[in-house]
């Protein structure tokens, strides 16, 4: 009998692991005793980090999708239907297109997904770009923008903690290069007591706001927007009017964990911080923005996380044991402007110092936006 | 013992305090919540915010390397 490893979800984390599974366990594969399946909802992939320069026009939509299918190295077999239902007890998973799915091993890689619908108002009186439709609304908003106040704000928990701050320095320079900057009011309204949860980020950032003429809220948790008054109300009780309103939207996670009852009741799935173990199961894990790890929700995350949970699994599914533990690894470039950038490491011991912007980081990112793809097929 | 603990200890980003944020937004009112965290400006920063949302902090425990913050959901 081979063994079954069942990967759901075909964003980063589910498509980096199953291609460094299936190309660790080639021969395994191609004798029968190893079968690798990848179950995904959209036969496309969309690389989410792209969709941020898209209202500013520095992107085309096109560059950023490809087939899930020419993302797979051989080996992995790939079922695009959804995933309804998991039981631990018979080791299955159905699908909406009516599947039973056997596994030895299941990985959930179900990521997360902004909730407009959390903020009363939001839909209506608000723009975000972290959707394809949203993203391109914002653009052509964007286009007809002649000044005004714009407030940025975020409701938690988001993925990609510093978007909000990569939103504002590329508007701020944008509306320089456009020459509106003097009829701009850019109010940056963020959750914390600071610019950004790291502290040293946050230092950084506020002395940048200081010389960019960038207002900083503090304390400032998205809660309701009013859209015929124009105005923006959070959790806290401040109020502020708006011209444009471009928000990062609450996410939760896929439903598919809850409704199994892996959940405690919300979506994040509980996961062990370094063997991504879920709750008691020892043959299900989970990575990426699923887990209610402490965290943050980026790619990088999904791809350390993958790395670590396929050493694992090649070493059960040989009749092994797992050995590797994550180490809350993460890795995120920050753009400054649209020339300039700088990045942050760090994990769960080592906190993160951010280094001066330069073009060459800048450089880095835009190549890595465009190699992305050689990553996911575990080439990298 | 706080009604949901959070184990924050280690993380840099999102954080503690926007761990905690998240959960008392999801949590009922009257519950309380622990967060655990080795980030010494925790307990300076986490009271401000409990302050300023109109929660009451219902204490703060020193533990060998990290600190538990708790945290009453009031409104």
């Amino acid at each position: 009998m081979a063994k079954e490893l069942l990967v759901v979800g075909a964003g980063t984390g589910g498509l980096m692991l199953s291609n460094q599974v299936a190309r660790q366990l080639a021969r395994e594969i191609a004798r029968g005793e190893v079968r690798v399946t990848l179950l995904g909802d959209r036969d496309e992939y969309l690389y989410q980090p792209g969709l941020l320069y898209i209202p500013f026009g520095r992107v085309q939509l096109q560059d950023l999708i490809r087939p899930v299918r020419d993302l797979l190295v051989p080996g992995v077999t790939f079922l695009h239907d959804r995933a309804e239902r998991i039981d631990p007890e018979t080791r299955t998973v159905t699908t909406r297109g009516g599947r039973r799915l056997t596994y030895d091993y299941l990985v959930l890689a179900t990521g997360s997904h902004v909730d407009v619908a959390q903020v009363p108002g939001l839909a209506e009186g608000g723009h975000w770009f972290y959707t394809v439709d949203g993203a391109l609304r914002l653009r052509e908003t964007l286009a007809r923008f002649s000044g005004g106040r714009v407030v940025i704000a975020a409701g938690l928990p988001y993925k990609c903690p510093v978007a909000p701050l990569e939103f504002t320095f590329l508007l701020d320079e944008w509306t320089r290069e456009r020459g509106i900057r003097d009829k701009t009011e850019i109010v940056y309204a963020f959750p914390l007591g600071r610019a950004h949860s790291i502290e040293s980020v946050a230092d950084w950032a506020a002395a940048e706001f200081e010389k960019r003429g960038i207002r900083l809220e503090t304390f400032f948790n998205l809660e309701s927007v009013d859209p015929v008054k124009q105005e923006v109300t959070s959790l806290e009780g401040t109020t502020l009017g708006y011209d444009l309103l471009v928000v990062i939207p609450p996410h939760r996670g896929d439903t598919l964990a809850r409704d199994s009852g892996l959940t405690g009741g919300d979506t994040w799935i509980p996961t062990d911080r370094h063997t991504l173990q879920v709750g008691r199961y020892d043959n299900i894990f989970a990575i990426g923005d699923a887990t209610g790890l402490p965290v943050s929700k980026a790619g990088s995350v999904a791809h350390f996380q993958a790395e670590v949970l396929a050493a694992n699994l090649v070493s059960l599914l040989t009749g092994g044991s797992p050995s590797h533990r994550y180490n809350g690894k993460a890795f995120c470039f920050i753009e400054t402007g649209l020339d300039r950038a700088t990045y942050i490491t760090f994990d769960y011991t080592h906190p993160p110092q951010v280094t001066p912007p330069t073009r060459w980081v800048h450089l880095l990112k835009q190549a890595y936006n465009r190699i992305h793809w050689l990553n996911l097929k575990a080439v990298l | 013992m706080a009604d949901k603990v959070i184990d924050a200890r280690g993380s840099f980003c999102p954080g503690p305090m926007m761990e905690l944020i998240r959960a008392v937004k999801e949590a009922k009112v009257g519950e309380t919540i622990a967060v655990l965290s080795t980030d010494s400006g925790s307990k300076r920063d986490i009271p401000l915010w409990v302050q300023k949302a109109g929660h009451e902090l219902v204490g703060v425990i020193e533990h060998k390397g990290y600190d538990e913050i708790v945290v009453r959901k009031l409104r």
